[in-house]
């Protein structure tokens, strides 16, 4: 019963999503007050309706309800509890559910907090937004329904279990962030179709697109890197980004949304790079649906892609084209419509905005034709296959993001409208000393190649430097403590943001290069008793043991590690073997966390030769998720900023203003 | 400078980077591009002379059944096969788990001049059901997709478009 109801709810819920769409769309364009006062109660029930849908089938999958289609086909009832639930958005109907609820939860936010939004443009933001949610909703009522009920005769008793390396707490909420990201870059792509609407875009629009943009990028940031993390210590191939197509299709949406949360700042201090930035807008939003389209529609092969539906794929593919092709083209006819901008030399905040936009867009560019050539190849030649590997995305990404990386220090130090290269560079003669320093003790010491030296050197020059324009805006060292302290307590959110997010890229180069340059790896059969020596560390394999766990059968082997002849730890790493149809088994990793770096110890398949065993030493990784954090961390303060508090846009901040750097 | 002016360079400069970068682009595409082919492929394209020895490339098929060899020197041996043509395989290091005698696998490494292939990296399929997509395809094209659903006995019908879901060269 629940679950027709929650059936019934999600009918409805396209309903008032049309009506969400059209109704205020109309009054903002005859100036009717009334029916543009109808987008908020109907954002705020159509919430609720696709709540309750939601609800209905999480009950369905706690209660493993096998006679619903999904269920059975996508859960076990000998799953642990949490697994039941998150079981719910691990397939591609549950997603797509869990997709439109977020949906819905961004739309609730606009239609609750933005009071102070003039009646035209809220209307038209709430239209848009519906406009998304009704595609996506007649997507799920019309061909992926998860409420698919199994004839009353055939219920089965048990349930097929879901996909065995998704049982994990990482992956519980990876989908959730990734999808709170990809969703909140459709606020600002709502509030660009708005703007080009009302032919208006001023430093208040910038104010009110920045904060969702912010939102959306911390929730993608933390998304990207709980997956990274995953990939990292699950899959048991001792790396963290692979360039895989699945990584790309959300790491594009980040790059363009990184380069909008900067153009924005442009827009909202110097109206200027308005048109620019609409587009980026528009742009960020059509990756994350690109994204969308590449996981879900199962052209690309892997995990991810659920469904390998024809029908399902041109439904993904027909609302794709009608959101990128009508925005660009509503861009095209209305652009002109923006009122001139403000002028800037070269040589400015602006300026290195600019050229930071460029630089992430070239970025995005790059991973987009490499992820999307083996497509369009096979569309082209009719079935030949290719592949575009790492080594493309590191060759183009790599020298594109160099030079962003060089000037990311620089930026924050120069004024606004004109300013100088020289005081900023002068300002920043420590930070380049520390980063020549660290990078020849790493080349003498460390024994670092050139390109690993120049990458520490690089990593460490983002992160002092981020390092020192905090200190040099609170006055550290240079006023008396109690300013200092004064200053840091008193500093804004939004500036807090920034360092905390700039250190976090400088963290994640360091833990990037680092792990990368110097990583040692001893791949080997091995036989019970047989020992082998990694990073100064050696490990003796004593042999495998059976385990059981709630829903699974465990193969175990025992490993004991000894370092300068003394045995540090004991550790096991498993396979575990799922119940359930899906026989695919899983790697537990055993990971030892040392100050200098994790030993990864990876165990494979049984054969003549001995068992399998993969030992990584994987040197500093912990800088790479320490520096998601901190971006993570930066932005979640940015968003308690006063200023990106929707009832204080019109306000002038003049603490702000009287700073001189701003 | 004027307002116009500033707009120019501006402009200009973006476009110059923009050729830049898409030069780096395509340099980048051409010289890290890697095809895949069937074994039957492979000497269709050795026979038009579209292929030479030495190249870089996918190989994807069945592993033959009985082919695997495991040399004294850690050497491993066995035979691609799409069932109408094979390539012999050499291959030093630790097979991939789920690496299977009658199961889908695709090895990267160079064509020799003997026909034979030297593979860096082998990679298998995920799973009992999941098989890598480009063999998947290629041996729905030859119509033998039934014969190795039926030998892996899954009988689900539903899991054919499963199988072809995900390929053992993507980690996950």
């Amino acid at each position: 019963m629940i679950v027709e109801l929650g059936h019934f709810a999600l009918v409805l819920a396209l309903a008032v999503a049309l009506y969400q769409t059209f109704v205020p769309l109309y009054g903002a364009a005859r100036n009717d007050m009334r029916l543009m006062e109808m987008a908020a109660p109907a954002a705020i029930v159509q919430f609720f309706l696709v709540a309750f849908s939601f609800a209905a089938l999480v009950h369905a999958y706690v209660n493993s309800d096998f006679s619903v289609l999904n269920v059975f086909q996508n859960s076990h009832s000998a799953k642990p509890f949490l697994y039941k639930i998150t079981g719910a958005w691990a397939n591609h109907e549950g997603s797509m559910l869990l997709w439109v609820l977020v949906m819905a939860a961004f739309t609730l936010a606009i239609a609750v907090f933005s009071g102070n939004l003039p009646a035209s443009l809220k209307a038209r933001v709430l239209g848009v937004q519906g406009a998304i949610s009704s595609a996506f909703l007649l997507y799920i009522n019309t061909v992926s329904s998860p409420f698919v009920r199994i004839p009353e005769s055939r219920v089965p008793l048990e349930g097929q279990g879901m996909n065995p390396l998704l049982q994990d707490p990482a992956l519980a909420m990876h989908p959730p962030m990734l999808y709170a990201g990809y969703v909140g870059f459709s606020v600002a792509f709502a509030f660009a179709i708005a703007a080009l609407l009302e032919g208006k875009v001023d430093s208040a629009w910038a104010r009110w697109v920045r904060p969702w943009t912010l939102a959306a990028w911390t929730f993608l940031t933390a998304g990207i890197a709980l997956g990274s993390w995953w990939a990292y210590y699950e899959l048991g191939w001792g790396g963290w980004w692979f360039w895989d197509p699945v990584e790309n299709a959300s790491f594009m949406p980040w790059l363009a949304g990184t380069a909008l949360l900067h153009s924005a700042i442009v827009v909202e201090k110097r109206n200027a790079l308005k048109t620019w930035t609409i587009l980026l807008a528009l742009i960020t939003f059509s990756l994350s649906l690109v994204g969308m389209f590449l996981v879900r529609s199962g052209v690309l092969s892997s995990v991810h892609a659920f469904a390998v539906d024809p029908e399902r794929g041109t439904f993904i593919l027909a609302i794709l084209a009608f959101f990128i092709g009508g925005s660009l083209f509503l861009y095209a006819i209305r652009a002109h419509a923006l009122k001139l901008e403000g002028s800037f030399e070269p040589v400015s905040r602006e300026g290195s905005l600019v050229l930071n936009n460029v630089l992430l867009s070239a970025a995005t560019a790059a991973v987009f034709i490499g992820t999307l050539f083996p497509l369009a190849y096979e569309a082209v030649t009719g079935g030949g296959k290719i592949t575009v590997g790492a080594p493309y995305f590191n060759l183009t990404f790599g020298i594109l993001i160099i030079p962003l990386l060089l000037i990311l220090p620089l930026g924050p130090l120069l004024a606004w409208k004109r300013g100088k290269l020289k005081a900023a560079l002068s300002r920043l003669k420590v930070s380049a000393l520390v980063a020549a320093v660290v990078a020849i003790l790493a080349s003498l010491l460390a024994g670092a190649s050139i390109k690993a030296a120049l990458g520490v050197g690089v990593g460490t020059w983002v992160l002092v430097g981020a390092l020192q324009e905090w200190a040099g805006r609170v006055m550290l060292f240079r006023a008396p403590l109690k300013v200092a302290l004064s200053r840091i307590s008193s500093m804004p959110g939004h500036l807090w943001a920034m360092t905390l997010a700039h250190a976090g890229v400088g963290l994640i180069v360091l833990g990037a290069v680092i792990s990368t340059a110097w990583k040692s790896e001893a791949i080997n059969a091995m036989q019970p008793g047989q020992k082998v020596e990694i990073a100064g560390f050696e490990v003796l394999y004593k042999g495998d043991r059976q385990a059981t766990g709630p829903n699974y059968l465990a193969e175990q082997s025992l490993f004991e590690i000894y370092r300068n002849g003394e045995k540090i730890a004991e550790e096991i790493s498993e396979k575990r073997t799922f119940l359930g149809s899906r026989s695919m088994p899983t790697t537990e990793v055993a990971l030892l966390h040392y100050p200098l770096g994790d030993l990864y110890i990876a165990i494979g398949d049984k054969t003549q030769m001995g068992r399998t065993v993969r030992i990584y030493f994987e040197p500093m990784i912990y800088l790479l998720w320490l520096g998601a954090l901190m971006m993570v961390f930066g932005g979640f303060i940015g968003l308690m900023d006063r200023r990106f508090r929707v009832g204080v846009a019109e306000r002038t901040d003049s603490r702000i203003a009287a700073q001189p750097a701003e | 400078m004027t307002r116009k002016q500033q707009r120019t360079m501006l402009i200009l400069g973006a476009l110059a980077f923009l050729g830049i970068a898409a030069g780096l682009i395509l340099y980048a595409l051409r010289d890290t591009l890697v095809f895949f082919y069937t074994p039957s492929e492979v000497s269709e394209k050795l026979a038009e002379k579209q292929l030479a020895p030495g190249a870089r490339l996918r190989l994807g098929g069945l592993v033959e059944k009985g082919s695997v060899k495991l040399l004294d020197d850690g050497e491993i041996r066995f035979v691609i096969t799409d069932t109408a043509r094979e390539v012999p395989v050499t291959f030093k290091g630790i097979l991939p788990d789920l690496f299977r005698e009658g199961q889908g696998v695709v090895a990267e490494g160079r064509l020799q001049p003997d026909g034979s292939f030297v593979a860096d990296t082998v990679l298998a399929k995920h799973d009992e059901k999941y098989m890598p997509r480009e063999v998947a395809d290629a041996l729905k094209e030859k119509g033998l997709w039934q014969h190795v659903q039926n030998e892996q006995g899954a009988a689900n019908g539903n899991d054919a478009a499963r199988a072809a879901a995900a390929a053992a060269s993507s980690p996950y």
